[in-house]
């Protein structure tokens, strides 16, 4: 059993959880509204994940993201405005707008990037860790990555050769059941996600990925093996998106009550109800987290929207690197 | 004090091996992996006494993963190292095209110019050793297409030597193509040559009539047909792309300008291929300039068949090369 | 019409969840659209009172289209959220399109031989088009027997050029072939057609260059004079008293240039000669004559010479002195009548009174029409320049 947090903590996790949910709302409605145009991933639902595993993070470790990436962006530190022009396009965004929602990239916070090829983040992560171990430094990548990954050749190619050479990777799969549009009992002959990462002789297991506390403590143990012991560890996180794979879908592949049972256990009002029977939450409290995650998403809207759009001529800037390396 | 030139006979191999061995010596952030470069000295015998000499935190023998060692390569550069990945053939690297194309090409310009990517890929290429149709390909045309990376085909001595550390030192994702008949291409090192610019086409053979234009394995081909046509009193200028993207037009265009007619000699297949694509630019660009259409001498539409008789039929050749020119020239039948 | 995927333009709206007058906030569902890939609920993302439903059921509409009007209590009506703008017409400003290509110079005409396009090699349709050659005329033997750039030069060759062929504006990168091609054309023809004779007379330079001296002595660096532009006013002068050498021979008889336009051999650096007109240089003082000598060549060499300077010169002069040449026995330039040529300006030893000195000396040679003018006429013409030479003051 986890024990509860202290209400700073606490209150702490749930802005966060909220951060993300409030941010990919606004998100539905300005691509309603054709702000954001292309594909547009949403995490709500999943929260929990990112804000329970990157809690266990210290500033120097890297992170490298899918392009269901919002949530782990925003509570690892890259500014909201920044990601919110990103979304729309602008030159102001944290990829000067050439990414957009999948390609969201920030040198600052060793962030990676969204990577929208299914599995194709983790040859890059295994990469970080290498030059990490290399220079003898001691820091931790995290690897995000969903279930669908794992029936990718990469993830077994990459779970074979981050345990051969010890390379410091926290592989965090966020397993929402669905790749895409197909169950996972549909797809997997083994669908213990643990187990198959175990059999290339790693620490794995799984945790509730719709619990942010037991998140939170199982991250930071993996993470810690994986400082400490300079060796790849595994957590599968077991979660739930509660929104279509990307923006709008017809939901064919799932049943209204299904997704209405996992709404039962949505991390955000179970963390809400923890915390009151503990006595650290108020409802003032719940009105002040709202109002100060409305004012910063208020704010990053009118940043995005007062953006500039890169000239024309620019076009072909960043193909190649601007200058030299030291 | 004689001011003559201090050369060496070398093989391109060990051209290949010495410049590796420059990198890993005077840059710590250097170090070489992939399939077999280590024990094994490398499928090509290119790193043989690499790993005793630096040790296997340096020269990392990989697993049969493709994906996951160029990947970490392109990881590794991102965080800093110089990275040498050395994918055994350019069959293999389709399993890694997706690091390559998705991640190599892309990341400097989806990160909005944050990230930088100095990874150097090597991989040998090309037919002609009765290796059949799955490990005979030519495919630089196709990586050629993908803007963020840059491509090398070094098919002399000098530049086996003199390639890689400049390759090293560019920001972006350098892929180096060895084709394979090369290996063993014996020639005069000049030791104080220094590094090479890796941005210019080079003119291996001044001419005035016909431009052939090639690259790596095709070279010798090349200037073989030249020597041919010398015979017959056409005097052929030979150059040797050595950059297959960015392209250098300026020498192409210029020679052209010089001797109104072109042919291009590339291993690859014909249809959207390399030669296809200078031939285009040629077009584009020179015009008014030529006396004859530009030809093309590629390989065979056909998988590489076995057979050396079919294989080198498949393969450009320099009595292929002298038929084109003098059919440009109206002085042969052609075909 | 909302949005509902990055492929969606428009969409139809399948059935309607709310009526005017229903109460919805955020986040409830009102309406269900067909986006031709998949039946999609439509939220709504404002608390407020349906007003009016626009778009009826069965209705296909544009993305950004007003489906339904929203309003608070007591409010008037607002478009409903899930209506975006229409759609971004905020693309950001285009590069003003590249102002249209002026039109190609006319190419010489399609030739068809039995309704087939004649093959003629881009290069070599150039340089017909800049020689004047009538493709009709020429056979191929390129590629495919494809009229070639040899082809054209070859029917050049063979044929007599009807006037001294003027490369007219030519490209910079081709003027030295056409250059070289009117060369041809024009020296074979001088030869075929002009009975030279030659004289040459070596000229003491001592008193010209020894007034050059003291001249240049008087003026800026700027403005000093060369011994070329004495040549050249010598000549001027001199044809002024002996207009038999200054014009043409057209049509069997000689026609006076009457005024005098010396043409000034220029050789190219990328190979080739030319020798365009200095107009009246006899009225030229010697400043303007190297002014306007150094003009014509630069502009000759940038290939930016007008028409009339090619075609204007009665007489001309080459002087191959700065070449290290001693004499020059020039080719006429047709219809001319008279080329005069200059050699280096050398020390020799001069026999003047019975005593041996050593001068400077330059050889003076005259190719002359022999149709137009005899020997001593020329003979004359040469001592005038000689004389001219030796009072330099009123050149």
């Amino acid at each position: 059993m986890i024990v509860g947090p202290d209400r700073e903590h606490g209150l702490h996790l749930l802005a966060q959880m909220l951060r993300i949910r409030r941010f990919e709302e606004k998100c539905v409605e300005l691509y309603s509204a054709t702000k954001i145009r292309g594909f547009l991933h949403l995490y709500i639902g999943e929260e929990a994940v990112a804000v329970g595993t990157i809690e266990a993070l210290l500033p120097d470790d890297a992170v490298v993201a899918t392009y269901r990436e919002h949530g782990h962006a925003l509570v690892r530190g890259v500014p909201t405005e920044a990601l919110m022009a990103e979304m729309y396009g602008k030159l102001e965004g944290c990829s000067r707008g050439r990414g957009g929602s999948m390609h969201l990239f920030d040198a600052a916070t060793r962030f990676y990037g969204g990577n929208a090829i299914v599995g194709g983040g983790l040859p890059l992560a295994l990469g970080l860790a290498l030059a990490d171990k290399l220079e003898g430094r001691e820091r931790v990548t995290a690897c995000f990555f969903g279930d669908g990954a794992v029936a990718e050749g990469e993830f077994h190619e990459c779970m074979n050769l981050a345990a051969l050479w010890s390379l410091p990777v926290m592989f965090f799969c966020e397993n929402n059941r669905y790749a895409m549009g197909t169950a996972i009992e549909r797809y997997e002959s083994e669908t213990d996600l643990a187990l198959k990462a175990a059999s290339y002789e790693m620490t794995s297991w799984s945790v509730d990925g719709m619990d942010v506390l037991a998140v939170e403590a199982a991250a930071r143990k993996a993470v810690a093996e994986v400082r400490d012991g300079s060796r790849p560890c595994f957590l599968e996180l077991k979660t739930y998106r509660f929104r279509a794979h990307s923006m709008y879908d017809p939901d064919l592949y799932r049943t209204k009550d299904e997704i209405e049972r996992y709404r039962q256990h949505d991390p955000i009002p179970a963390l809400q109800r923890r915390l009151e029977a503990d006595g650290s939450l108020s409802a003032s409290d719940i009105e002040q987290i709202e109002r100060s995650v409305a004012e910063e998403i208020e704010r990053a809207v009118a940043f995005a929207e007062a953006g500039t759009l890169e000239p024309v001529e620019e076009l072909e800037r960043f193909v190649y690197w601007e200058g030299s390396l030291a | 004090m004689t001011a003559g030139v201090q050369t060496t006979a070398i093989t391109y191999r060990e051209a290949l091996r010495e410049a590796i061995r420059e990198a890993l010596s005077s840059d710590p952030r250097v170090f070489l992996m992939g399939e077999d470069v280590g024990l094994y000295g490398g499928s090509f015998g290119v790193s043989r006494g690499l790993l005793a000499e630096f040790g296997p935190e340096r020269i990392r023998d990989t697993p049969l993963s493709e994906s996951a060692f160029v990947g970490a390569g392109i990881g590794a550069a991102m965080a800093g190292m110089r990275p040498i990945v050395e994918v055994m053939t350019v069959n293999f690297c389709l399993l890694a095209l997706d690091q390559i194309m998705n991640n190599a090409a892309t990341i400097t310009h989806m990160s909005g110019g944050q990230f930088a990517v100095p990874v150097v890929i090597r991989m040998t290429t090309g037919a002609g050793r009765q290796v059949a149709a799955q490990h005979s390909h030519s495919l630089e045309g196709w990586l050629a297409h993908i803007p963020g990376l840059k491509l090398l085909a070094p098919a002399t001595i000098a530049d086996a030597r003199w390639m890689l550390a400049p390759a090293l030192a560019d920001p972006n994702p350098v892929l180096i193509f060895e084709h394979g008949s090369l290996y063993n291409l014996k020639g005069e090192l000049d030791r104080d040559h220094g590094p090479v610019d890796i941005d210019r086409a080079a003119i291996r053979r001044p001419g005035s009539d016909v431009t052939l234009i090639t690259y790596g394995g095709t070279l010798p081909a090349a200037i073989a047909a030249a020597d041919q046509l010398a015979d017959a009193g056409i005097d052929a200028e030979v150059i040797d792309l050595r950059v297959l993207r960015p392209l250098d037009d300026e020498t192409v265009i210029q020679s052209v300008a010089r001797t109104h007619r072109a042919v291009t000699i590339d291993e690859g297949w014909r249809s959207g291929s390399l030669a296809a694509e200078i031939s285009a630019r040629i077009m584009e660009q020179a015009f008014y300039e030529l006396d004859a259409p530009v030809a093309r001498v590629c390989s065979a539409e056909v998988p590489m068949p076995y057979p050396q008789h079919l294989e080198q039929a498949a393969l450009p050749q320099p009595a292929k090369i002298l038929s084109e020119v003098l059919r440009m020239l109206g002085k042969g039948s052609g075909g | 019409m909302p949005s509902l995927g990055a492929d969606m333009d428009s969409g139809t709206l399948l059935e309607w969840f709310v009526k005017p007058g229903d109460e919805v906030k955020r986040g409830d569902i009102v309406a269900l659209v067909d986006t031709s890939k998949a039946e999609i609920e439509v939220e709504i993302f404002e608390d407020g009172v349906i007003d009016e439903l626009i778009v009826a059921p069965g209705t296909r509409v544009p993305v950004g289209a007003v489906l339904a009007t929203v309003g608070t209590a007591g409010a008037p009506p607002a478009p409903a959220a899930a209506t975006p703008p229409a759609p971004a017409a905020a693309t950001p400003t285009a590069p003003a399109p590249p102002a249209p290509p002026a039109p190609p110079t006319a190419a010489p005409p399609a030739i068809a031989v039995d309704g087939h396009r004649v093959r003629v090699s881009p290069l070599a349709r150039r340089v017909a088009q800049q020689l004047g050659v009538d493709l009709a005329a020429v056979t191929g033997t390129g590629f495919e027997g494809a009229i070639t750039r040899a082809d054209i030069e070859h029917a050049v060759a063979v044929a007599s050029p009807p006037a001294p062929p003027v490369p007219a504006a030519p490209e910079v990168a081709h003027r030295q072939e056409a250059m070289r091609q009117a060369i041809a054309v024009l020296m074979a023809r001088s030869k075929r057609e002009i009975p030279h004779y030659y004289l040459e007379l070596q000229i003491d330079m001592s008193r010209p260059l020894e007034w050059l001296r003291e001249e240049n002595l008087r003026r800026p660096v700027t403005k000093r004079l060369l011994p070329a532009a004495l040549l050249l006013s010598a000549v001027a002068h001199a044809v002024v008293e002996m207009p038999e050498m200054n014009g043409f021979w057209v049509d069997d008889a000689f026609h006076p240039g009457g005024r005098v336009h010396l043409g000034v051999a220029t050789s190219l650096r990328s190979g080739g000669l030319i020798a365009p007109a200095l107009h009246d240089a006899d009225r030229m003082s010697l400043e303007e004559l190297m002014a306007g000598t150094q003009d014509l060549v630069q502009r000759a060499r940038a290939g930016r010479l007008r028409s009339s300077e090619m075609s204007d010169p009665t007489i001309t002069v080459t002087n191959l002195g700065d070449r290290g040449v001693d004499l020059v026995h020039g080719v006429i330039y047709p219809p001319q009548v008279a080329l005069v040529g200059f050699g280096a300006v050398r020390e020799r030893p001069w026999a003047v009174n019975g005593l041996l000195g050593v001068r400077p000396v330059v050889t003076a040679t005259l190719a002359a029409d022999h149709r137009a003018s005899d020997g001593h006429a020329g003979g004359r013409f040469l001592a005038i320049i000689e004389r001219k030479l030796n009072t330099p003051e009123e050149l």
